[in-house]
C-alpha cells in the first residue's frame, strides 16, 4: 500500500482549501466580509502559524519553550526594516524575517539545549525578554515607540498560502523520520539516544524551524497591523502562544489549529468586555489543565481513517474500545 | 565611587523586596518541583491589602500583619484548588495551571479595582539621612525594608530549623515518598509552605507600596520573574541561596542602572539568568541531581 | 577474535563506589551472562557501555578502539544497543515507528527531501517499513504494528523493546533483565527466541538477568558483580559451584534466586 503525494484524500483536501481561498477572495473583494470580519480571518491565520511552530518545539520534541514572542519580534522588525527603511519587495522581507529568527533560534537553542523542563522553560522565558529589551533600545527601529506606517502588504494570497505552507511543511516534517526523531526525544530522551538519535541535533533543528516560521507570523504581522512596538512581543504575547499549544494538545497539529482557530474567535467575542475576557480566558485554561491535562487531542491527529472510525463509533456500528487517533 | 555606593543601598533594599519573594519560589519549587508562577500576584494582591488597611487608617505594622495573614490563606487556598490535583500530572500541565491562575489574579485585580496605578498613603513621611556630606542618601523608607527583610529572613531560618513544621518542610522536600512513610502529612506540609511564602510575598508587596508609593494590578509581573531569576541564582530550593540571589540580582540592577541605562536593566536580569543556568545549572548554592536509568 | 574489552573501569556516585576496577572480555558470538545480587552494578556497566554515564576511571574499546567519551547515539552507530531494565519505549509511537527509530541514522533521506515529499522519501520510508516487518514478524508483533507502543500488553513491551535494539543491526546487543515481570511460559519463549536471534544475525549478547534458570541455560560464559567487583566468572557450571558467589548470594541455592 503505497502513500503517494497525489493521493485521493489528498487531493480532496486541496480541492476543499482552493474552494475555500476562492470564496473567501470573492467575499473580500465584493464587500460580503467587512474589516471585522477580515480582522480575526487573517488573525486566525497568523494564530495558526504561531501555533504549529511552537508545536514543533514544545509538542513534537518536548522541549518547554515559553518565549516564543521573541522570534516573532525579529521577523516583524527585521522584515519591516526591510520594506520601510531599505525599500526591498515584501517577499524577501518575508524571508530575511523568517530567516533571521530562524538564526535567533539556532543561536538560543545551542547554549540552552543542556538544559530540562521548567530550566529550559525560564532560560527561553529570558532569552525572549532579552530579545525585546535589545530592540527596545536600537534608536533605529524606533526605540519603545516602535515602528509606525508600514505598508500594508500582507494580503489575503500571502496570508492564506502561507498558512497552508507553514502546516504542509511541518506536517511532513513531523510525519517524517526526521520528526519521528523529535518525537522520540520526546518519548523518552535516554532511549532515544541510545538508538542512535544525535539529540542535540534535533533539538537545534526544531528551534530552528520553530524559530523560522514564528519569524514569518511576526512579518506577516507587521505587515498587516501597520505598526509594530516593542511591548506588542513581550511574554504575555509567548503565553498566549503556549496556551493554544497546550490546549489543542503537546504534539497534536490538530489540535494547535483548531484550539488558534477556537481561542481566537472567542477573544473577538470578547473583545467588548476586555476586563472579563481575561478572567474567562484564564479560567479556561485551569479548568482545562484540571479535566484534560493533555489538551484537546492529546497527542492524536486528524485523518481520514479516524474520521470513519468516529462515525462507525457514532453510528453504532463500531467494534471493540475507541480508537483515540479518531478525532477526539 | 560615590555612585557605586549610592547604588549598593538603592540595590540593597530593591534586593531585598526579591528576596522575600525569591523566597515563596523557592520553597514551592523546593517541596512540590513547581514554578509557581501565580506567586509574584501574590505579592501584588499583598499590596492591595496593605493599601486598603493603610488608607483605612492602620499603621504600617498592622497593616503588614493583615496583609501577611490574607495572603497566607490565599495562598493555600491556590494550592487546593488549582495544584493539589496536578501534582502527578505532565510537568508542563502544572505550569500552564500556575500561568493561568497569575492571568485569573491580575484581571480579577483589573475587574476589582481598576487598572489604574494607586497612590500608597504615606505612612512614613520621607527622612533622607546625608552621608559623607551628602554624597550618598539612605531613607527611612529603605532602612524599613532592609530591616524588615532581615528580621522576616531570621524567622524563616528559625521556622525551618527549630520547628517541626519546618523539619516537615525539610523532610518532604527532601523526599516526599518517605516523608511520607515515615508519617508526615505531606499535604498540610505543602500548604504550610504556600501559606508562609505567600506571607513573605505579602510583605515583600507592602514594603514595596511603602517604598514606591505606586501600585497597579500588573506589578507582579515583572518581580515575580526577576524573583524567579533569584532563586535560580541562588540555587532553587536552598532558602539561604534566594536571599543571596535577590540581594545580589538588585544591586547589580542598580549598578547597570546607575552606569549604564536603566532600559537595559531587565535584560541584565535576564542575561544573568541564562548564564548561571549554563555555566552552574544548580546555582550557586545548590547541587546537582541527575535522573538515574 | 575479541570484539569488546572493558579494563578497569569504575563509576563513582559521590561517595559510591558503583562500579570498581572492573575487566571484562567479549569474543564475537558470545552469549555472556553478568549477574549479581540487587545494587551490584550491572545496570550502571550497561550505562557506562552504551555512554548513558561517563566512566570514572577506565577504558572500554569495541574493536580495539576506545569508545569513551562517545555520545551514546555515536556508540550506537559503533555497534552497541541495549534494552532497558525499567522499558524505556517510545510510548505514543506506533510499534513499527519505534522500530524504525532504530534505522533512523541510516535514513536514506534528507529534511528537504522529507518536506517537499521528494520520491527519495517514498522511497525511504517504504524501505525502513519493509525491513520494520520483516523484523516484527521475527518477534511475533507484527499484527500490533499499527497499535501505540504504550496499549501492548507487558510482554509484548519487553519484546518490541529488543525487537527495536535488533533493528540497529548491532554487533554488541545489550539486554538488561529481559525477563524482569514474565511468567514462566513467556521466559521460555524468550529463551528461545535469543537463543535463534543469535544464530541467526550472528550477534553478542550480553544479557544481565536475575532469573537464574535463563542464565544457567543460554549463557556460554557468566561474570558475576558484587559490590561493584566482579568476583567471578566461568562456565555456569563453574559459577553454579563457586563458593564466593553463593557466599554473595547470603548461601541461597543459586540456581533458585531470584530479584526484584
Ligand atoms: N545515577 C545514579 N546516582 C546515584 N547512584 C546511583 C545511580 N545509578 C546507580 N546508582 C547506585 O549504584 C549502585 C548500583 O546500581 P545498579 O542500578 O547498577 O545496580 P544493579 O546491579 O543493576 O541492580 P538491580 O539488580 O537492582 O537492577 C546502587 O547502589 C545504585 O543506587
Ligand atoms: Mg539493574
Amino acid at each position: 500500500m503505497k502513500k503517494m503525494f497525489f493521493s485521493l484524500p489528498n487531493l480532496l483536501m486541496a480541492l476543499l482549501l482552493l474552494a475555500f481561498y476562492g470564496l473567501t477572495y470573492a467575499g473580500l473583494e465584493q464587500g460580503w466580509i467587512d474589516d471585522y470580519y477580515k480582522l480575526n480571518l487573517f488573525l486566525i491565520c497568523i494564530n495558526i502559524i504561531l501555533a504549529v511552530s511552537l508545536n514543533v518545539i514544545n509538542g513534537m520534541t518536548g522541549q518547554f519553550s515559553i518565549g516564543h514572542a521573541g522570534f516573532m519580534a525579529i521577523g516583524a522588525y527585521g522584515s519591516a526594516v526591510m520594506t520601510m527603511k531599505l525599500g526591498f519587495p515584501f517577499g524577501a522581507a518575508l524571508i530575511v524575517g523568517a530567516v533571521g529568527a530562524a538564526l535567533a533560534g539556532l543561536i538560543v537553542g545551542i547554549p540552552t539545549l543542556r538544559l530540562k523542563g521548567d530550566y529550559l522553560a525560564i532560560a527561553t522565558l529570558g532569552f525572549g525578554e532579552i530579545i525585546r529589551v535589545i530592540i527596545l533600545n536600537i534608536e533605529y527601529v524606533g526605540g519603545a515607540a516602535g515602528l509606525n506606517g508600514i505598508a500594508q502588504y500582507t494580503n489575503w494570497h500571502w496570508i492564506f498560502f502561507l498558512t497552508v505552507a507553514t502546516v504542509l511543511v511541518i506536517k511532513n516534517f513531523m510525519t517524517s523520520t526526521h520528526g519521528r526523531a523529535c518525537i522520540a526525544i520526546r518519548e523518552n530522551e535516554i532511549a532515544a539516544e541510545t538508538m542512535g538519535v544525535d539529540i542535540t541535533r534535533y533539538k537545534v533543528i526544531a528551534f530552528t524551524i520553530g524559530a523560522f516560521f514564528a519569524g514569518l507570523a511576526g512579518a506577516l504581522h507587521a505587515h498587516y497591523f501597520y505598526t509594530i512596538q516593542p511591548t506588542t512581543f513581550g511574554f504575555m504575547k509567548s503565553f498566549d502562544i503556549l496556551v493554544f499549544v497546550v490546549l489543542g494538545g503537546l504534539g497534536s497539529l490538530t489540535g494547535s489549529i483548531l484550539s488558534a482557530i477556537g481561542l481566537t474567535v472567542l477573544s473577538a467575542f470578547l473583545q467588548d468586555y476586555a476586563e472579563l475576557r481575561m478572567v474567562i480566558y484564564s479560567l479556561l485554561l485551569i479548568i482545562v489543565m484540571l479535566v484534560r491535562p493533555q489538551g484537546l487531542m492529546g497527542t492524536a491527529e486528524f485523518s481520514y481513517r479516524g474520521v470513519a472510525k468516529l462515525y462507525d463509533r457514532l453510528s453504532g456500528k463500531g467494534r471493540g474500545p475507541g480508537n483515540d487517533t479518531a478525532v477526539g | 565611587m560615590e555612585v557605586f555606593f549610592q547604588q549598593l543601598i538603592n540595590g540593597l533594599s530593591l534586593g531585598s523586596i526579591y528576596a522575600l519573594i525569591a523566597l515563596g519560589y523557592t520553597m514551592v519549587y523546593g517541596i512540590i518541583r513547581l514554578i509557581n508562577f501565580a506567586h509574584g500576584d501574590v505579592y501584588m494582591v499583598g499590596a492591595y491589602v496593605g493599601f486598603w488597611a493603610t488608607t483605612q487608617g492602620w499603621g504600617f505594622l498592622p497593616a503588614l500583619l493583615l496583609s501577611m495573614v490574607v495572603c497566607a490563606v490565599l495562598g493555600m487556598v491556590i494550592e487546593r484548588l488549582a495544584y493539589k490535583r496536578l501534582r502527578e500530572a505532565p510537568r508542563i500541565a502544572v505550569l500552564i495551571t500556575a500561568i493561568g491562575v497569575s492571568f485569573f489574579l491580575e484581571s480579577t485585580g483589573v475587574l476589582a479595582v481598576g487598572a489604574k496605578v494607586r497612590t500608597f498613603p504615606n505612612v512614613f513621611p520621607e527622612v533622607k539621612f546625608q552621608l559623607f556630606n551628602g554624597a550618598i542618601v539612605v531613607t527611612n523608607r529603605q532602612l524599613v525594608i532592609m530591616v524588615v527583610t532581615v528580621l522576616l529572613m531570621l524567622l524563616l531560618q528559625y521556622i525551618v530549623h527549630r520547628t517541626k513544621i519546618g523539619k516537615a518542610m525539610r523532610a518532604v522536600s527532601h523526599d516526599a515518598q518517605a516523608a511520607m512513610l515515615m508519617g508526615i502529612n505531606v499535604n498540610n506540609t505543602v500548604s504550610a509552605t504556600f501559606a508562609i511564602g505567600s506571607a513573605l510575598a505579602a510583605a515583600a508587596g507592602v514594603l514595596v507600596g511603602v517604598y514606591y508609593n505606586a501600585i497597579n494590578p500588573y506589578m507582579g509581573i515583572m518581580p515575580g520573574l526577576k524573583a524567579f531569576v533569584a532563586a535560580v541564582v541562588g540555587g532553587i530550593g536552598v532558602i539561604p541561596g534566594a536571599f543571596v540571589g535577590g540581594l545580589s540580582l538588585g544591586v547589580i540592577e542598580a549598578l547597570v542602572s546607575g552606569y549604564g541605562s536603566s532600559l537595559w536593566r531587565d535584560a541584565v536580569a535576564f542575561a544573568l539568568l541564562i548564564i548561571i543556568l549554563i555555566v552552574k545549572p544548580s546555582g550557586l548554592f545548590g547541587s546537582n541531581a541527575r535522573e538515574k536509568v | 577474535m575479541i570484539l569488546l574489552s572493558v579494563n578497569h573501569l569504575s563509576k563513582s556516585f559521590g561517595g559510591l563506589k558503583a562500579v570498581s576496577a572492573v575487566n571484562m572480555e567479549l569474543r564475537m558470538g558470545e552469549l555472556v551472562g553478568l549477574i549479581g545480587p540487587n545494587g551490584a552494578g550491572k545496570t550502571t556497566v550497561f550505562n557506562l557501555l552504551t555512554g548513558v554515564y561517563q566512566p570514572t576511571e577506565g577504558d572500554i574499546a569495541l574493536r580495539r578502539q576506545s569508545i569513551v567519551g562517545l555520545k551514546p547515539w555515536q556508540i550506537n552507530q559503533r555497534g552497541i544497543a541495549r534494552t532497558f531494565q525499567n522499558i524505556r519505549l517510545f510510548n505514543n509511537l506506533t510499534v513499527l515507528e519505534n522500530v524504525k527509530i532504530a534505522y533512523h541514522q541510516h535514513a536514506s533521506y534528507g529534511i528537504a527531501s522529507a518536506i517537499l515529499r521528494l520520491p527519495g522519501f517514498y522511497k525511504g520510508e517504504d524501505d525502513m517499513s519493509q525491513k520494520g516487518i520483516e523484523l516484527l514478524k521475527i518477534f511475533k508483533l507484527e499484527h500490533k504494528k499499527d497499535e501505540l507502543a504504550k496499549n501492548l500488553p507487558y510482554g509484548e513491551q519487553r519484546r518490541l523493546e529488543i525487537a527495536r535494539a535488533m533493528a540497529a543491526q548491532p554487533q554488541l546487543l545489550l539486554l538488561d533483565e529481559p525477563a524482569a515481570g514474565m511468567n514462566p511460559q513467556e521466559t521460555a519463549e524468550l529463551m528461545d527466541m535469543i537463543r535463534w536471534v543469535r544464530q541467526n544475525f550472528d550477534m553478542t549478547i550480553l544479557l544481565i538477568e536475575h532469573d537464574m534458570a535463563l542464565v544457567m541455560g543460554i549463557c556460554e560464559r557468566i561474570y558475576v558483580l558484587d559490590y561493584g567487583q566482579i568476583i567471578a566468572e566461568g562456565t555456569p557450571a563453574e559459577i553454579k559451584s563457586n563458593r564466593k558467589v553463593i557466599e554473595a548470594y547470603l548461601g541461597e541455592d543459586i540456581s533458585h534466586a531470584h530479584g526484584s
